[in-house]
C-alpha cells in the first residue's frame, strides 16, 4: 500500500523538480491522448514542442504570446504570495488596454515618440484602478476579493464593448465595432524587422529583475509574503495587512494594466471587442506553474505559450480540435498540483 | 399582467440552474471547502447528461449521468485538497479549466446530436390559477426539486445530528475530530454530494433548458453560483431567493431591451454582476454577519496529526 | 543546500536537452525521406486553399455554412485541391499568426470567415504577394487580398412575409447578435417584409451580445415571447432560439443552416448560406489565373442566399409571395430596400421608388419604422 508520510521539512528539492515532473507527466498523458485519437504522437510532440521555436519568426512569435502571460504572471506571483486571490486580472488587463486606447486615440500624425510612453502609463493606471476598486471593496466592506474581482471582469467587457460600439466607433470603419487603427507614433515599436516581438518583451523581462528584487531584496516584499504565509506573525512584527493588499492589488493590477496596453498598441493595433482572450486567467495557471518565482514563471510563460501555438498548429498540421489546448492546459496544473504533495510528503511503501 | 407572470415563470427557471449549483456548493463550503471548479463541474456534468439522453433516451438518465459526472471528478479534487492538502483555491481553478477543456474536447461528436422535445410541464390544477398559475406552476419539475432541496437542505443543516456535525467540521475541524468525527471522510462526502449536484445543475442545462451541447455552455454560471453562496451568507432559503433574483436580472434585461428602453444593452448586460458585487459588499460590510454566518475554516486545511 | 539545488536544475536541463534532442531528431527523421522518383508522367499538384473559422466547426450555424462550403469545394475538384481549416481562431493577435502560418504552409488561396479577421489578413498579404487572401464581410482590399460577402436580408425579408402572415399577435421578435451594420439590414428587411403583407406588424429587438451563447439565446428568446412576439427570428449561431419557441408552441426561423430538425413544428424555414458555389468560383479564379481583386456580393441570385424548407402550415399566399420575390431576387429586378423607407424617427431614409444601392445597404445604422427601439450606438 501506498501511503504518504509528511517530510519533517519541505523538500526544495522537489519544489523544484515538481513542476519538471508535473510537465512530464503531462507529456506522457498527452502521448497517450494522441494515439487514442489515432494521431502520431511523436508528430504531435513535434507540434506542440518543436514547430514553436523551429525559426526565428517562430521564436519570435513565442514571445509575443508569452510576454502578457509573463508580466501579467509576475503581478499575480506577487499577489498570490500576499495570499491575495486576484482572478480578475483579465479586467484588469482590458481596462488597462481601454485606457492605453483612449490615450493613443488622442495622437495624431504629428505626435512625437513620447505618446507612446503616456499610452503604456495609462494602461498601467487603468489597472492599477480597476484592481483598486477590488482593494477598497475588500479593505473598507470586507468583500471577498476573490468574487468581486471576477464580477468586474464581466463589467470590464462590457465596459469595453460600450466604448467600441459606441463613443469610441471609428466613424471611418462602416459602423463595425472598433477603433481607428492607432498611429504609428502610438504604437509600441518592434525590436527586428520580420518580427513581431516588441519593446515589450523587453519590459517583461525587466520586470522579472524588478519583481525578483521587490520579493527577496526589499523590506516590503519580505514583509508582504510574511503577510501571506503567516498572517498572525506578520501581525505581531508590525506588518500592516491592509498596505499588503492595496501594494499585492495595485501591483498586479498595474501589470495587468500595462500588459493590455502592450497588447492594444502593439499587435492589435486598435481597440477592438477581441481583446480579451483570457490571458488573466491563463497568467494565474503560468503564476502557479512558475512556482510563483519570477525566473520560474519566464519558463512557464513559455511553455504555456507553447500550449497555445501548438494547439492552433495542431489543429491545421494534424487535424486536432481547438479543445485539445485546454485540456493540456488543465491537465498541467491538476498533475502539478498533485505533485506539489511531494514537497511536502513522502511516499513510503508498506503499510502502518 | 400576463407578462408579467411569464416575466416571473422565466426568472424562475432561469433561477433554478443556479439555485441547484450553489446549494452543492453550499454544502461544501458548509464543510469548510470552497470549490472554484463549479464551472468545469457543470460543463463535465451537463455534457454528461446530454450524451446519457442521446444514447439512452429519457432524461432522468440525464440527470443521473450529470451528476455522476460531478460526482466523480469532485473525488478527484476532494482527494487533492483534504488528503493531500493541495491549496483549494489553485485545485479548483485547475478543475475548472480542466472541466472546460476536457467537455470541449469530449464534446465533439455531440455538437449536432439533438435530443426528443420536452414540451412544457404543468401542475394540473394548480397552473390554472389566474396569474399565480402561469407564474409559478408551469415550471419542470426540477424547478419544484429546487425547492424541494433547499427545504431538505434546511431541515438537515439545522435540525438533524448529522447536519450538526457538518457544520461543526466546518467551523472547527480540529474540535470535530479531537471529538472522534472522521472530519476528512465527512469533508469528502460533503465535497462529492455538492459535487454531484453541480453536474445536476449542469445536465438540467443541456437537456431541458437549452437542449443542445456546445463547448462552453455553461457561460460563467458556475463562477455566479459560487458569488451566490456567498451572497447568501450561507443559508439555503437566501440561496434560492438570490438565485431567483439573478435569474430575474437577465430576463429582466431583456425585457427592458424589447420595450425599447433607452439604455445601452452593454449597461443591461452588466447588471446582474454589478448587482452582485453591491450585494457582496453589503453583506460583508458587516464583519460581525460575516463571521457568525461564514463557515470558520473555509479555505483553510486540516491536518489531522496536529 | 544550494548543492541539491543546483543538481536539480542541472538534472532538469540535462533531460530537457537530451529530450529536445530525441524529438528533434524524430522529427527530422520523419521528413527525410525524400518524394518517391516516379516515373508516371507528372500529375498537377493539387491546389493547397485554408480555410479560418471564428466559431467551431460544429456549430450549426456560422462556420458549420462555410465548412459545408469547404467541402463542397473539395467534393467538385477531388484530387486536384488539398484543404486545412482552422477553428476557433480569435479575431485578434492570434489571427495573424494563424494566417501567416497558412501562408508559409504553402496555401496558394486563404478565406478568412469573420470580420474581425480583416486587419491581420491585410498585414500577412503585404507579406505573401503571391498567396491569393479572400475576407468575408470586410472592407479593406489589396493587390492580392479582396472581400466576399453574402446578402441574407434577402432571406430574412423573405422570412418577413412568411412571418407576418403567420403571426397572431403582430408582433414578431428578433435576437440579435451585435448591433453591426449587417444585422441591423436583416432587421429592417425582415421588417419591412412582414409589412407588405401585414401593416400592423411591429418587431421587437433584444441584443446579446455575443454570436453564440445558447442559453443565453434561450432566454432572450423567453423574455421576447413573454412580451408577446409569437413568430422569432435571429442572427445568433444556435439552435437554442428555435428550441425555444418549440417549447413554448411559438414559431422560428432557422439560421445558417437548415434547422428544421431541432424545431419540428415551431421551424417555419431557415434561411441560409450555400458558400460552395463562391469558394469553387473563387478557386477556378486562381486555378486559371482570372483572379482579381473585387468585391463580390452574393445573394439569391447567385445561389449564396435563399429560404428553404418552409414549413406546410404556412399559407398558401404566403408561399406564393416568398415564391414571386425569389424569382425577382433571382432575376435581379427585385430589390427588399426599395423607397418609400422611413426610419422609426419618422425621417426618411430612402426616396420613393428608389431602389438602395449597395452603399446605402451598407450604411444602415437605423431601424425603420415597425422596429421598436432605436438602434444602441451610446451616442
Amino acid at each position: 500500500m501506498l501511503r504518504l508520510e509528511v517530510r519533517p521539512q519541505p523538500s526544495r528539492a522537489w519544489s523544484y523538480a515538481s513542476p519538471v515532473l508535473a510537465l512530464v507527466v503531462t507529456v506522457l498523458i498527452g502521448i497517450g491522448l494522441f494515439m487514442v485519437l489515432g494521431k502520431d504522437p511523436v508528430r504531435g510532440l513535434q507540434v506542440f514542442f518543436v514547430e514553436p521555436v523551429k525559426s526565428w519568426y517562430a521564436v519570435g512569435e513565442l514571445m509575443v504570446k508569452a510576454t502578457p502571460l509573463l508580466i501579467i504572471g509576475l503581478g499575480l506571483a506577487v499577489c498570490f504570495r500576499s495570499n491575495v486571490w486576484n482572478i480578475g486580472a483579465e479586467g484588469q488587463f482590458v481596462i488597462g488596454a481601454v485606457c492605453a486606447g483612449g490615450v493613443a486615440l488622442m495622437a495624431d500624425k504629428t505626435t512625437g515618440p513620447w505618446i507612446l510612453w503616456a499610452v503604456l502609463a495609462a494602461g498601467v493606471l487603468g489597472g492599477m484602478f480597476w484592481a483598486s476598486l477590488t482593494a477598497v471593496l475588500r479593505d473598507r466592506f470586507n468583500a471577498n476579493e476573490i468574487l468581486v474581482s471576477l464580477m468586474l471582469v464581466y463589467v470590464a467587457v462590457q465596459v469595453l464593448n460600450y466604448l467600441v460600439y459606441g463613443p469610441w466607433k471609428d466613424p471611418m470603419g462602416f459602423n463595425f465595432p472598433q477603433t481607428q487603427t492607432f498611429e504609428k507614433a502610438a504604437q509600441v515599436p518592434r525590436l527586428f524587422t520580420g518580427s513581431r516581438v516588441n519593446m515589450g518583451l523587453l519590459l517583461a523581462l525587466a520586470g522579472v529583475v524588478a519583481v525578483w528584487l521587490y520579493l527577496f531584496r526589499t523590506h516590503s516584499g519580505f514583509a508582504q509574503q510574511v503577510g501571506g504565509l503567516a498572517p498572525a506573525a506578520a501581525r505581531y512584527a508590525g506588518f500592516s495587512s491592509r498596505r499588503a493588499l492595496w501594494i499585492a492589488l495595485l501591483l498586479s493590477g498595474g501589470m495587468a494594466g500595462l500588459a493590455g496596453a502592450l497588447e492594444v498598441a502593439g499587435p492589435i493595433g486598435q481597440l477592438t471587442p477581441h481583446v480579451p482572450v483570457g490571458y488573466g486567467f491563463a497568467a494565474i495557471i503560468v503564476a502557479f506553474v512558475g512556482r510563483l518565482h519570477p525566473a520560474g514563471i519566464v519558463f512557464s510563460a513559455v511553455l504555456m505559450s507553447m500550449f497555445y501555438i501548438g494547439g492552433e498548429l495542431a489543429q491545421s498540421r494534424l487535424g486536432l480540435p481547438k479543445a485539445i489546448t485546454g485540456v493540456f492546459q488543465g491537465v498541467l496544473l491538476f498533475v502539478l498540483l498533485a505533485c506539489d504533495t511531494l514537497i511536502a510528503y513522502r511516499v513510503k511503501w508498506g503499510s502502518r | 399582467m400576463d407578462a408579467t407572470a411569464l416575466l416571473i415563470a422565466s426568472s424562475l427557471n432561469a433561477g433554478t440552474v443556479l439555485a441547484i449549483a450553489a446549494l452543492g456548493l453550499l454544502i461544501n463550503e458548509k464543510a469548510g471547502i470552497v470549490n472554484l471548479g463549479a464551472e468545469g463541474l457543470m460543463l463535465c456534468g451537463a455534457l454528461a447528461g446530454f450524451a446519457a439522453v442521446v444514447h439512452v433516451g429519457a432524461t432522468g438518465w440525464g440527470f443521473l449521468a450529470g451528476a455522476a459526472a460531478g460526482a466523480v471528478l469532485s473525488l478527484v479534487f476532494g482527494w487533492l485538497v483534504i488528503w493531500l492538502n493541495t491549496n483549494q483555491y489553485a485545485t479548483g481553478l485547475a478543475l475548472s479549466l480542466f472541466g472546460a477543456g476536457f467537455s470541449a474536447f469530449a464534446g465533439i461528436p455531440y455538437t449536432q446530436a439533438k435530443l426528443p422535445d420536452q414540451g412544457m410541464s404543468a401542475v394540473p390544477f394548480l397552473s390554472e390559477l389566474p396569474f399565480i398559475g402561469p407564474a409559478l406552476f408551469r415550471q419542470h419539475p426540477m424547478a419544484y426539486f429546487a425547492v424541494f432541496l433547499t427545504l431538505a437542505l434546511i431541515w438537515f443543516l439545522y435540525r438533524t445530528r448529522a447536519g450538526l456535525v457538518l457544520r461543526s467540521v466546518g467551523e472547527s475541524p480540529e474540535s470535530a475530530h479531537a471529538l472522534g468525527y472522521p472530519v476528512r471522510r465527512i469533508r469528502l462526502l460533503a465535497v462529492v454530494v455538492g459535487g454531484a449536484l453541480c453536474g445536476l445543475a449542469g445536465a438540467y442545462v443541456s437537456t431541458v433548458y437549452t437542449p443542445l451541447w456546445v463547448e462552453g455552455m455553461i457561460a460563467g454560471k458556475g463562477w455566479i453560483a459560487l458569488a451566490l453562496t456567498t451572497f447568501a451568507t450561507w443559508r439555503p432559503a437566501r440561496v434560492l431567493l438570490g438565485a431567483y433574483l439573478f435569474g430575474g436580472l437577465t430576463m429582466v434585461q431583456f425585457h427592458l431591451q424589447g420595450m425599447g428602453v433607452n439604455v445601452p444593452s452593454q449597461v443591461l448586460t452588466m447588471l446582474p454582476y454589478l448587482a452582485t458585487v453591491v450585494v457582496l459588499v453589503l453583506i460583508s460590510r458587516n464583519p460581525l454577519w460575516i463571521r457568525t454566518n461564514m463557515p470558520q475554516s473555509i479555505g483553510k486545511p486540516f491536518y489531522p496529526g496536529s | 543546500m544550494i548543492d541539491v539545488r543546483k543538481r536539480v536544475w542541472l538534472k532538469a536541463a540535462a533531460l530537457s536537452v537530451v529530450a529536445s534532442a530525441a524529438l528533434l531528431g524524430c522529427g527530422k527523421k520523419e521528413e527525410a525521406p525524400a518524394p518517391a522518383p516516379t516515373t508516371e508522367a507528372p500529375k498537377a499538384e493539387p491546389l493547397k486553399a485554408a480555410w479560418i473559422y471564428v466559431g467551431p466547426v460544429g456549430d450549426a450555424g456560422w462556420s458549420f455554412a462555410h465548412d459545408l462550403g469547404r467541402k463542397a469545394a473539395e467534393a467538385h475538384f477531388g484530387d486536384q485541391l488539398q484543404t486545412t481549416f482552422v477553428e476557433a481562431v480569435p479575431e485578434g493577435a492570434d489571427a495573424e499568426r494563424v494566417i501567416r502560418d497558412l501562408a508559409q504552409q504553402g496555401n496558394k488561396i486563404i478565406f478568412a470567415t469573420s470580420f474581425g479577421y480583416m486587419e491581420p489578413m491585410l498585414k500577412v498579404a503585404a507579406d505573401f504577394p503571391d498567396v491569393k487572401f479572400e475576407h468575408a464581410t470586410g472592407y479593406k482590399t489589396a493587390d492580392n487580398m479582396r472581400i466576399y460577402d453574402a446578402s441574407f436580408y434577402q432571406d430574412t425579408y423573405m422570412a418577413g412575409i412568411i412571418a407576418g402572415s403567420m403571426t397572431k399577435t403582430n408582433t414578431l421578435g428578433f435576437v440579435g447578435s451585435f448591433p453591426i451594420p449587417e444585422v441591423l439590414r436583416n432587421i429592417n428587411a425582415y421588417t419591412l417584409g412582414a409589412l407588405s403583407v401585414n401593416p400592423k406588424v411591429k418587431v421587437k429587438v433584444v441584443w446579446v451580445n455575443t454570436w453564440f451563447d445558447p442559453p443565453k439565446e434561450s432566454d432572450a428568446a423567453q423574455s421576447l415571447i413573454n412580451q408577446g412576439a409569437d413568430v422569432l427570428l435571429q442572427n445568433t449561431d444556435s439552435t437554442a432560439v428555435l428550441q425555444t419557441a418549440e417549447k413554448n408552441g411559438k414559431y422560428a426561423f432557422g439560421w445558417d443552416s437548415d434547422m428544421s430538425a431541432f424545431g419540428p413544428k415551431a421551424h417555419l424555414a431557415s434561411a441560409i448560406a450555400d458558400w460552395g458555389p463562391y469558394y469553387i468560383k473563387a478557386i477556378e479564379d486562381v486555378k486559371n489565373g482570372t483572379w482579381q481583386t473585387t468585391r463580390t456580393v452574393w445573394g439569391v441570385k447567385e445561389g449564396l442566399n435563399d429560404l428553404i424548407k418552409i414549413n406546410d402550415v404556412v399559407p398558401a399566399e404566403a408561399k406564393a409571395k416568398v415564391e414571386e420575390v425569389k424569382a425577382g431576387l433571382k432575376a435581379g429586378t427585385f430589390e427588399p430596400f426599395t423607397g418609400p423607407i422611413v426610419d422609426n424617427s419618422g425621417k426618411e431614409v430612402l426616396a420613393a421608388g428608389v431602389q438602395a444601392d449597395q452603399a446605402w445597404k451598407d450604411g444602415i445604422n437605423f431601424f425603420v419604422k415597425g422596429v421598436e427601439g432605436r438602434v444602441p450606438s451610446g451616442k
